[in-house]
């Protein structure tokens, strides 16, 4: 696998978790305007960055849209991703 | 419904092959106070809750600690998978391996398979959200354990991010515990 990928998926990840805290937080806050307006640029970005990986990468969902043949089942699974090692 | 998304919810890096850490770290697999036990506590307990924001910090946290259980099931493999047989034996991995090779499986640290009886759910949301604030703190508990186990910075890295998840959720609940009951004293006053 190319690491690009990886580092493509970290991008992903890091975006996707603001939106995991923006949509938990306005579950119990949903009129704070400043958390909503967080969430909605975020989401922007999410869409944005999602359609860029599928175009390099295949389907993240089953929903989306795939090149010839159906790019879905293409490895590597989330699991066999290769991050390599810890950094911390 | 459900559409799963093909990326974890956080990078698993596991910097070395260590099949008795794996046996301990499946406790948050298929142990109690586990991932798979919140995940399966929490979307049962949506049907009785009186308020769509109750229903929502059901849905989505309980949908969260499916991407955990993907994780942890992502760990334990990492961490065995490379194992040879003589790593294997004479660990406490060796039990698991006669059964399931190097497959994660729903069962705890001390092999006792997954069970419906570690979860409830009660038609009563005070009473259910309690349950799911205990559990949140016993697994934040059982995650400070394992660190305390745990000698791979990848793993320990990983363990810090789902020990911190749980302290969120804690407060999401609470929070969705003190809504519930400002809606059950005004539904008594006309």
């Amino acid at each position: 696998m190319k690491n690009n990928q990886a580092e493509l998926l970290e991008q992903l990840m890091e975006v996707g978790f603001v939106l995991v805290e923006t949509n938990l937080y306005l579950d119990t806050h949903p009129e704070d305007e400043r958390a909503l307006r967080l969430h909605n640029t975020f989401s922007q970005k999410y869409d944005e960055l999602c359609r860029f990986y599928e175009s390099q990468y295949g389907p993240l969902k089953f929903t989306s849209m795939s090149r010839f043949p159906w790019q879905y089942v293409d490895e590597p699974w989330p699991w066999d991703v290769d991050f390599g090692k810890c950094r911390c | 419904m459900w559409i799963y998304e093909k990326k974890l919810e956080y990078p698993v890096r596991v910097n070395t092959t260590n099949p008795a850490l794996a046996a301990m770290i499946i406790e948050q697999f298929g142990g109690a106070d586990g991932e798979l036990a919140a995940g399966v506590r929490y979307l049962t307990q949506r049907w009785t809750m009186p308020t769509g924001k109750a229903k929502a910090v059901l849905t989505d946290i309980g949908t969260e600690e499916l991407a955990h259980w993907e994780m942890i099931g992502t760990l334990v493999y990492k961490l065995s998978k490379d194992a040879t047989i003589e790593q294997i034996k004479g660990t406490p991995f060796e039990a698991h391996y006669t059964n399931h090779g190097k497959s994660p499986f729903p069962h705890n640290a001390a092999g006792v398979p997954w069970t419906a009886s570690y979860i409830n759910s009660k038609d009563d949301p005070v009473a259910d959200l309690h349950e799911d604030m205990a559990a949140e703190q016993k697994a934040r508990a059982t995650y400070e354990h394992l660190i305390r186990l745990s000698d791979d910075p990848g793993v320990i890295d990983t363990l810090r991010f789902l020990r911190e998840r749980e302290v969120v959720h804690f407060q999401r609940f609470g929070e969705a515990l003190c809504l519930v009951q400002e809606h059950m004293c005004r539904k008594k006053h006309y």
